[in-house]
């Protein structure tokens, strides 16, 4: 171990665009991960802004309707399937998991590539159909709907279906990598947090994801050759479709949402310097939350016409999802307690994540009971929930896990100053933008919406003002995290003070990851002991 | 042991993994999860099944009567004996025997395009007649639904034939690799893995076959 950074790391080991485009080391796919994720969520945000627009005013001022459903669909897909499902698994999972393991790569490297040429396969079906007349169903491509409209939904919808193979490959991946790769002495409960958190986003990547891919082939078949499981006029049931599509995609979301947990479970242990507290709990209450959420997919056909019996069975067992959700927040909050709080960047995101998972959370609790979800069933009420909890809980969690491995993976330091001014744009753009919207769909604005009442109107401008001051924030941090490629001054093996494995390898790491394979003896927490 | 039938290239470990053992616990376990992806694909499907016979239970009595029970059961023996014969495939690599093993995947991949041909008459047949998913369907029969049948029947039958499709594929893979000599007592992995997934496609079949020939 030095704290000079040695001359020959992963970036400059070997060069030429070959040595990247056939690399099979997990550093750089998870790099090109993230370069594609990032350009994934700048064009589902260039929708959003354009949506955004679309509402200032009632009526209209661009778009036409049906422009407006292609644009709010191709944001869903674009936002749901190439950026927040693989955003953290796939880009920093995929560089983290292995260094903080201690081996050398991933169980399978080529399959590791493959997933990644898959992803880049399924986002060009879904480019493809947004040129081809670009499908108008929402992401959810509900039937019979999905299977009578004249817009490209084949192409969307088989964009997804390869980029589940992506997701399932790299889950798969994973699973076999923290069972078989773990160097002497990492034993299941010195793994970090952040190692639980991708080992439970795996298991529910492999489990669901199939059943997402069968539907969409089941769909595609109903538009091609009519096998009628979903029309009601050949004999078939609509309601179906969504069990069926709601048995991945609800699982889905904690597919979003586990590793985002597991990025603040490594950042506040990190930042506040003091050991996790309640480890054990935090690591299976990430198991508890992928266990459960294959049971609760009910509560999104609240109003959809399945039993009252089986609505109240449901929305019971979405209840219990907060259960372990609450104990990762206490148990971060305990950690907090007297810890010397460091307040960088990754530590500004966490705070952001705790506020805002906690009313994305608290939101969800409401939309779990039965009387009051028939009430905001589709409004824009249940728009703003699930923003706060996919982008103040995940992204924000992403941005913090970002910036904390930044120096790792680049081997330089960004601009501390910029990152809080980036942060301060994008918390209060954001909450301009979706806490607004629990006001609107409390007072009855359905989503998906192209014209409303002009009583809307005031809070439908306040929310897209949100939006630009969030894209400025966006922006500024494309610019001083590229600048810091550039300019920045070069990081050392451990800015951050932290106790993890990847921490006891240079920034950037060398090819090999470490220079010895690591003996690991103690927790991976442990804050405040001497070392050796 | 016996000394290997053909000239034997050595497998080297791949340098991630400490042991030949490990490299192969986990190809295997990797394996098996790709598997379980597998179960949660077709199994959907079961339930799509699974609702469309409790929805419509007399007409799936009438349509199973459509399809050739006697073809079906020939299919089912057909793969069953496959199963047997990828099995040995593995076990005689495993004892160093590679031309026996050859046959053997060769005998596989032979019941396998077996399997494809009954399957292309049936379905020709089903065709002709018109029993086919509903944009195309001109069948003559009593229930309404009929079309309902055919079309759950040739979308999962469907997907199964283009596993055994995959399957002949990767059978003719490990048989030209085989003849390379890369696979030995020491190393054969693929020949295990092949064979998990040809022993999964099997069993598919071994559920298709009474949900749709054998409707009480």
């Amino acid at each position: 171990m030095t704290d000079t950074a040695s001359t020959t790391n992963y970036l400059n080991s070997t060069t030429g665009w070959r040595s990247w485009l056939f690399t099979l080391d997990h550093k750089r796919i998870g790099l090109m991960y993230l370069l594609f994720i990032a350009i994934s969520f700048g064009l589902g945000g260039f929708f959003a802004l354009a949506l955004r627009l679309e509402l200032i005013n009632p009526g209209k001022l661009l778009f036409t309707a049906k422009q407006y459903n292609q644009m709010f669909t191709l944001h869903g897909a674009i936002m749901t399937f190439l950026f927040i499902i693989p955003s953290i698994p796939a880009s920093l999972g995929n560089f983290i998991l292995p260094l903080q393991l201690g081996a050398k790569d991933v169980a399978f490297p080529r399959l590791n590539l493959a997933s990644l040429y898959i992803y880049v396969l399924g986002a060009i079906f879904c480019v493809y159909s947004m040129v081809a007349g670009a499908a108008d169903t929402g992401w959810t491509f509900y039937t019979p709907y999905s299977s009578t409209t004249d817009t490209s939904v084949i192409s969307m919808t088989m964009g997804a279906f390869i980029l589940g193979f992506s997701s399932i490959f790299t889950g798969l991946n994973f699973i076999v990598t923290i069972h078989k790769l773990r160097p002497p002495g990492m034993t299941w409960f010195r793994l970090p947090l952040f190692v639980w958190s991708l080992y439970a986003t795996a298991i529910i990547q492999v489990l669901a994801t199939p059943v997402l891919g069968i539907t969409i082939v089941l769909l595609v078949l109903e538009r091609v050759l009519g096998v009628g499981i979903f029309d009601p006029a050949l004999g078939g049931d609509p309601i179906l479709f969504q069990h069926f599509f709601w048995f991945y995609s609800h699982p889905a979301v904690y597919i979003m949402i586990l590793p985002a947990m597991g990025i603040m479970s490594e950042v506040v242990s990190a930042m506040a310097s003091k050991k996790i507290f309640g480890y054990r709990l935090i690591a299976l209450s990430s198991l508890a939350i992928a266990i459960i959420s294959f049971l609760v997919w009910g509560h999104h056909l609240f109003v959809s016409g399945q039993s009252d019996y089986a609505a109240v069975i449901f929305s019971f067992l979405t209840y219990l999802v907060s259960i372990p959700s609450a104990i990762k927040i206490f148990n971060w909050v305990s950690t907090l307690y007297r810890g010397s709080i460091d307040l960088r960047a990754p530590f500004l995101y966490f705070a952001a994540f705790l506020f805002m998972f906690c009313v994305g959370g608290f939101t969800g609790v409401m939309l779990a009971s039965l009387s009051l979800d028939v009430h905001l069933h589709d409004t824009y009420f249940v728009v703003a929930h699930f923003h706060y909890v996919m982008v103040g809980g995940t992204t924000i969690a992403f941005l913090s896990g970002l910036h904390y491995w930044w120096p790792k993976m680049i081997g330089k330091m960004y601009s501390e100053f910029w990152a809080f001014v980036a942060w301060l744009f994008i918390m209060v753009g954001f909450n301009m933008t979706f806490f607004t919207q629990f006001l609107l769909g409390s007072k009855g604005m359905p989503r998906r919406y192209y014209n409303y009442l002009d009583q809307f109107q005031p809070l439908h401008a306040f929310s897209t003002s949100g939006t630009w001051v969030l894209a400025i924030g966006f922006l500024i941090m494309a610019f001083y995290l590229i600048d810091s490629i550039m300019n920045g001054k070069p990081a050392p093996a451990n800015p951050w003070g932290a106790t993890t494995l990847e921490w006891q390898t240079d920034s950037p790491p060398i090819t090999e990851n470490f220079h010895d394979t690591p003996v690991v003896t103690t927790d991976p927490y442990e804050y405040g002991v001497a070392k050796s | 042991m016996n000394a290997p039938d053909v000239p034997i290239q050595t497998h080297q470990v791949a340098h991630h993994f400490a042991t030949a053992k490990q490299e192969f616990d986990s190809a295997k376990f990797g394996m098996w999860l790709f598997l379980v992806t597998e179960v949660l694909f077709f199994g959907a499907l079961f339930v799509a099944y699974g609702f469309l016979r409790w929805r419509y239970p007399e007409m799936f009595v009438e349509a199973h009567r459509i399809l050739s029970w006697k073809m079906g059961a020939f299919n089912t023996l057909v793969l069953i004996v496959s199963s047997f014969t990828i099995v040995m495939a593995v076990q005689s690599i495993q004892r160093n025997r590679q031309r026996l093993a050859q046959r053997y995947l060769g005998i596989t991949a032979a019941l396998a395009g077996v399997f494809l041909v009954v399957k292309y008459f049936e379905y020709m047949d089903k065709i002709h007649h018109g029993f086919l998913p509903a944009k195309f369907f001109s069948g003559v029969g009593v229930s309404e639904h009929l079309h309902l049948f055919f079309g759950i029947y040739f979308t999962m039958t469907g997907l199964h034939g283009l596993h055994v499709l995959i399957g002949i594929g990767l059978i003719v893979w490990l048989m030209k690799r085989n003849r390379q000599g890369h696979f030995y007592s020491g190393f054969f992995t693929p020949v295990e893995m092949v064979g998990l997934y040809w022993h999964f496609v099997d069993l598919v079949w071994i559920f298709l076959f009474p949900l749709f020939y054998l409707v009480g």
